[in-house]
């Protein structure tokens, strides 16, 4: 065994990640909890760099700075790193990150996951991580054959030089070429030399989550490991006034029922008993401040609120002369409710908190902000905790909390436990925990010409700011939160007078970023209010959005895509319509046609065409199954879900009164990729936003109602 | 005391016997592959074979398993070998991956009992399955596929 295996947990690299994006170089190699490896890493890699390590048997394990939630960067971010590395792809192991700033992400300074950056934001990172390690492969083969490394190659994990016919693997090359230094630069393959960038290829995690063996948060068993569940207050901001727990406590398998900032924690040997436990408490709330929020009020205050001039995020030209001169306006209101995320695996979270150190163990997108904010709790530096990534069962936003709440909890939990311990959130726990999409009300004044033509649009937006009251406060600037007002004041079409105005309520409700975050309800309002307009100037929907896109050509050529390949314009069968929507967000360009009909009272969707440019596909099949995906998801926002309150409380609690879309609803769907050599951009979001407006404008042709909420209710289709 | 048999093996648990299934097999027997998603019977990550049939573990009492078969997803197969599996790694169903294990269990009873679905006889046995990254057409395609090579193994 070489110095450096042996080494392990504590060695040290002289230059971890010598490239830019703020990285930082010769930092020590970040311990990736020995012992509790993921089943499918490989034991005793050799660390040739913080993203690659090489183990004797030749497996090749990559480091995933992001987190696997299903958008498929354990497979994407290990071939970008092997485009260059060239291992034997079969070989590839992926092992996730522990926290540590060399892991951080190249834009956001922070390791996290979020806004639909992973492969973008790591596309020139990781392939460079891979030459890095391929380049000191080459070296340390070099050296043994007193060559020049210039007259070495790489083939599939094997150093060649051909002029001697030799040929070292890398598993034999690991230990020699982890003590070369890094070079500080080398140059990355041309385009035209890809390889695995650009083809279909099956995802590394397929096989484990198969058979049951991929370890999401919730599967975390430790020795000793309690169970706990907490009864929180059902109004935000609620304390608790007065808890009886004597029936509780008489539940075998009970060990501690414990007050906690957040509510009364349930501690027991599994969930069974903790969950009766808890359903015996008698508990008395303080309702605190939020203790009477309603929906229908806060529709009524929106709405009223949205005729008053808000903060001008956006103004072009002179809208309000433009609209006074118009041949004719048109004003329309929409509204979307607040939104949870629902990931199938509802929140959780494992901690071992010791004297001198806290582990934790949960599927979360927010690793440095997590780890700041446990360390607080725990009183320790925040080096002394460490955060294991597991598998997410979906995050959506969720698990990317600003104030890491199911993180917080379970430290506060285990301060009580004495022990191991897993926080489990029940369904209801999740749905009514708050950090939902905000709800949101835009109202819209378009005037068009004599011809039909837009000459003014105005759109006034109402709703809570995601950014306010959190570390990303400073993110908001002259009142405008980029992220209430995306997708409406960066909107692509040419409008000669345009002005976009924001008001953000100030309501109890904690909000969050949910899939395409401010685009999941611009792109609704935008699109579907974009189709009166061109009903009311006599324009096919379609035709007027090529025009106003004539100088944005990416939007346009998706535009025509989607329309060739739905045969835009081609005769239906009776009673079905057919709606076309675009949307631009996180750098990519999204067109779709719905195909849908009502059927007694009911909405049947048939069929959902999707052109995406997100510039270069790295794995063209994930970015299909992205876009698959998030079309489903908008559906059902579309036609499901909805959180309200009644009384301060949330009125909804599991998947009965939040209803998922099922298989028998989910449409055929086809996806269409713009071939690109542009820089990667989003594909995890991006799918989402057309799809609500797109439908909505198919059942306005098929049925001639126009749906200005969400989620579409029968009584808007009769 | 409950004695029962999982993926074979004869298990006896000390658990109160209202205690739902799934989480005997999660906590008391480490059998994680089955997924906890609602609790309430509506999402079927849960699902499981109880003597050849699909059952929702997180609303059956470990009781009713007293002397019974039980099948997880981790008794499918012991190499990725049944259909479904080869068909779910063919087509990448999988996103996150946390309800395909419940999925795949309620796929396993339709083919077991229709060699050859339908779209409409996919549709009803899976209905009660959500997928919230929206795996559905993924799914759809599988199952036809798992068929199909189910009926290449049977004619080999």
């Amino acid at each position: 065994m070489s110095a450096t295996t042996m080494l392990g947990r504590r060695e040290f690299i002289r230059t971890s990640a010598a490239v830019g994006g703020g990285l930082i170089v010769g930092m020590h190699l970040p311990a990736l909890g020995a012992g509790k490896l993921p089943k499918d890493a490989v034991p005793q890699p050799v660390a040739i760099t913080a993203y690659v390590r090489i183990a004797p048997d030749e497996s090749v394990t990559i480091v995933a700075n992001h987190s696997e939630m299903g958008q498929g960067v354990y497979t994407s971010l290990p071939m970008l790193i092997n485009e260059e590395l060239e291992a034997n792809w079969t070989n590839i192991h992926v092992l996730p990150a522990p926290v540590d700033p060399v892991y951080n992400h190249p834009v956001f300074g922070m390791q996290m996951t979020g806004g639909s950056t992973s492969t973008a934001a790591e596309w020139d990172h990781y392939r460079k991580m891979g030459a890095i390690a391929r380049a000191m492969l080459v070296q340390a083969a070099a050296q043994e054959w007193s060559v020049d490394p210039a007259s070495c190659h790489v083939e599939n994990g094997v150093v060649i030089h051909a002029a001697s016919s030799r040929r070292v693997s890398y598993g034999s090359l690991a230990d020699a070429a982890a003590k070369i230094p890094a070079p500080a630069d080398v140059p990355l393959k041309p385009p035209k030399d890809f390889g695995i960038i650009g083809k279909p290829t099956h995802r590394l995690d397929t096989p484990s989550k198969v058979n049951g063996a991929a370890q999401f948060g919730l599967d975390v068993n430790l020795p000793g490991m309690l169970v706990a569940v907490v009864a929180r207050s059902p109004y935000f901001g609620g304390k608790v006034a007065n808890v009886d727990s004597a029936e509780a406590l008489k539940i075998h398998g009970v060990k501690a029922i414990e007050q906690i900032p957040t509510g009364i924690a349930v501690i027991a040997d599994g969930f069974w008993p903790a969950k009766r436990a808890r359903d015996l408490l008698a508990v008395e709330w303080d309702r605190g401040p939020n203790g009477n929020l309603s929906t229908e009020e806060m529709l009524r205050e929106f709405s009223e609120t949205s005729k008053k001039p808000g903060d001008i995020a956006m103004k072009t030209g002179e809208p309000a002369a433009a609209l006074a001169s118009a041949t004719k306006t048109i004003t329309a209101e929409y509204d979307v409710p607040y939104l949870a995320h629902a990931m199938m695996e509802p929140l959780n979270c494992v901690v071992d908190l010791r004297a001198d150190s806290c582990e934790i163990w949960t599927g979360t997108q927010f690793q440095t902000v997590d780890r700041m904010r446990a360390a607080q709790v725990a009183g320790l530096p925040p080096e002394k905790v460490q955060v294991h990534t597991t598998y997410l069962g979906g995050g959506f936003g969720r698990r990317a909390n600003p104030a890491s709440d199911f993180v917080v909890e379970a430290v506060n939990v285990a301060k009580m436990a004495k022990a191991p311990v897993k926080v489990i959130w029940t369904r209801e726990d999740d749905l009514r925990g708050g950090w939902y999409r905000p709800m949101w009300h835009d109202r819209f004044v378009a005037g068009v010409d004599a011809s039909g033509n837009p000459v003014a649009w105005t759109h006034t937006i109402v709703g809570q700011s995601i950014m306010q009251g959190t570390l990303f406060e400073s993110f908001i600037k002259n009142g405008i939160d980029s992220t209430s007002v995306e997708g409406a004041a960066d909107i692509l079409y040419n409008f000669p007078n345009l002005q976009v105005d924001l008001h953000t309520a100030k309501i109890g409700v904690p909000v969050q970023w949910w899939r395409s975050v401010g685009h999941s309800h611009t792109g609704f309002s935008v699109e579907a209010f974009f189709d009166e307009v061109a009903h009311a100037g006599g324009k096919d929907p379609y035709e007027l959005r090529r025009t106003l896109l004539a100088k944005q050509p990416r939007m346009l050529a998706v535009l025509e895509l989607a329309a060739q390949e739905a045969n835009w314009g081609s005769k239906l069968p009776l009673g079905v319509g057919r709606g076309i929507a675009t949307h631009f967000s996180f750098e990519s360009y999204v067109a779709q046609v719905v195909e849908a009909s009502v059927e007694k009272g009911a909405v049947r969707v048939h069929r959902v065409v999707c052109a995406v440019d997100c510039g270069r596909a790295i794995n063209p099949d994930t970015v299909k199954a992205q876009m698959e995906g998030g079309i489903i998801f908008g559906l059902t926002a579309a036609l499901k879900t909805e959180i309200t309150f009644k009384d301060g409380r949330v009125q909804q609690g599991n998947f009965n009164d939040y209803p998922m879309l099922r298989i028998f609803e989910s449409p055929k769907i086809e996806v269409y990729i713009v071939p690109s050599t542009k820089n990667p951009t989003g594909v995890g979001e991006p799918g989402v936003p057309p799809v609500a407006p797109a439908l909505a404008n198919a059942i306005f042709d098929a049925t001639g109602k126009r749906i200005r909420r969400l989620p579409i209710r029968r009584s808007d289709l009769a | 005391m409950t004695k029962f048999f999982v993926n074979g093996k004869p298990v006896q648990v000390d658990v109160d016997p209202s205690t739902p299934l799934l989480w005997v097999l999660r906590e008391a027997l480490a059998l994680t592959g089955t997924k906890f998603g609602c609790g309430m019977a509506l999402c079927g990550a849960c699902t499981v074979h109880l003597d050849g049939r699909a059952i929702r573990s997180c609303v059956a009492p470990v009781s009713r398993a007293e002397g019974k078969h039980v099948t997880t997803i981790e008794g499918l197969s012991a190499n990725l070998t049944h259909p479904l599996q080869r068909a779910w790694i063919e087509l990448d169903v999988p996103q996150c991956g946390y309800c395909q294990s419940g999925q795949i269990m309620s796929a396993a009873i339709l083919l077991a009992e229709n060699k050859s679905p339908s779209d409409e006889d996919i549709d009803e046995a899976m209905g009660g399955n959500i997928c919230r990254c929206g795996t559905y057409p993924r799914i759809r395609s599988a199952i036809h596929r798992a068929a199909e090579l189910a009926r290449e193994q049977r004619t080999k």
